[in-house]
């Protein structure tokens, strides 16, 4: 995958394996399908999603990604955000 | 699975460690150095750092540029632990952590997370409703201060840097560090001088 510069604008994937099947996921389910702003990238970490299978884990970069309160919550409060950490798989330029 | 779960805890442990020791993976000597380690951490160990940040405008900026390097460099051992990021609240945001999948913390600097922050009404409420769970800590910001809830989902660690609290000018580290709460470095609570 191509490198998310600060201030790009992502949408989380509207996934839900855990509905096909066992899995491991680290994207919460209240991000899924949601908007966001990538804040840094930081760092290459291997993907829990196999490694809690003891799967061979290729490494995967780590975004911050902050979403606006109002994005999330019908009742958010304007000014107010949430601070995520996502793999890059979960990302999709908005 | 209900089998292992009724053995006696000791005799688990004592089965593991034997394990560990006759494959190879670990020593009796590791498991009890990392045992010390796990011991030895502890919310004093954060408000040190804090106390430190505070006072040296240097240590701060280091702090908060690489937390995992910058701790270790205090003598506080990192190796194995996940990295660790140091949020700076100012007047103008307010930190909050949480993990809303498991109960991620930086033990490495804070020590055990207090049962709070691994209960499910903790986890659920400070992404949904965070000013009001803090007001039950008896939290509340200053009109004009954002709230940021950071959730710790995969493999950073986060403890909070707080606002030094008014009417603390020209205190020793030592007695700003006695300040500091555990609560001060979630974001649950906010220090204050006496």
């Amino acid at each position: 995958m191509t490198e998310l510069a600060p201030g790009t604008r992502v949408r989380v994937r509207d996934d839900w394996p855990e509905a096909r099947g066992p899995c491991h996921i680290r994207t919460p389910h209240y991000v899924r399908g949601r908007q966001g702003v990538v804040v840094r990238r930081l760092g290459a970490f291997p993907n829990p999603e196999d490694l809690a299978f003891a799967r061979p884990a290729p490494r995967r970069a780590l975004y911050h990604v902050r979403f606006d309160e109002t994005a999330l919550w019908p009742d958010g409060r304007a000014g107010d955000d949430l601070l995520v950490e996502l793999f890059e798989h979960w990302l999709v330029p908005a | 699975m209900s089998a292992l779960l009724d053995t006696d805890g000791e005799a688990l442990l004592g089965a593991l460690r034997g394990l560990l020791a006759a494959k190879g993976l670990a020593t009796p000597a590791e498991v009890a150095e990392r045992l010390a380690l796990t011991e030895r951490a502890s919310p004093a160990q954060g408000a040190r750092i804090v106390a430190k940040a505070w006072t040296d405008p240097e240590f701060r900026a280091r702090l908060l540029a690489d937390g995992t390097a910058t701790v270790e460099a205090l003598g506080i051992p990192m190796r194995g632990a996940p990295p660790l990021g140091v949020l700076e609240n100012t007047a103008a945001l307010h930190h909050l952590v949480v993990c809303t999948l498991c109960s991620c913390y930086p033990r490495a600097v804070l020590g055990y997370p207090p049962f709070w922050f691994k209960s499910a009404g903790y986890r659920a409420r400070a992404v949904r409703d965070p000013r009001g769970l803090i007001a039950e800590w008896g939290t509340v910001l200053p009109a004009g201060t954002a709230i940021r809830v950071v959730d710790s989902t995969a493999d950073y660690r986060w403890m909070v840097l707080p606002l030094r609290p008014a009417g603390t000018d020209g205190w020793t580290e030592a007695a700003l560090a006695a300040l500091v709460r555990e609560g001060d470095m979630v974001g649950v609570t906010v220090p204050v001088a006496p």
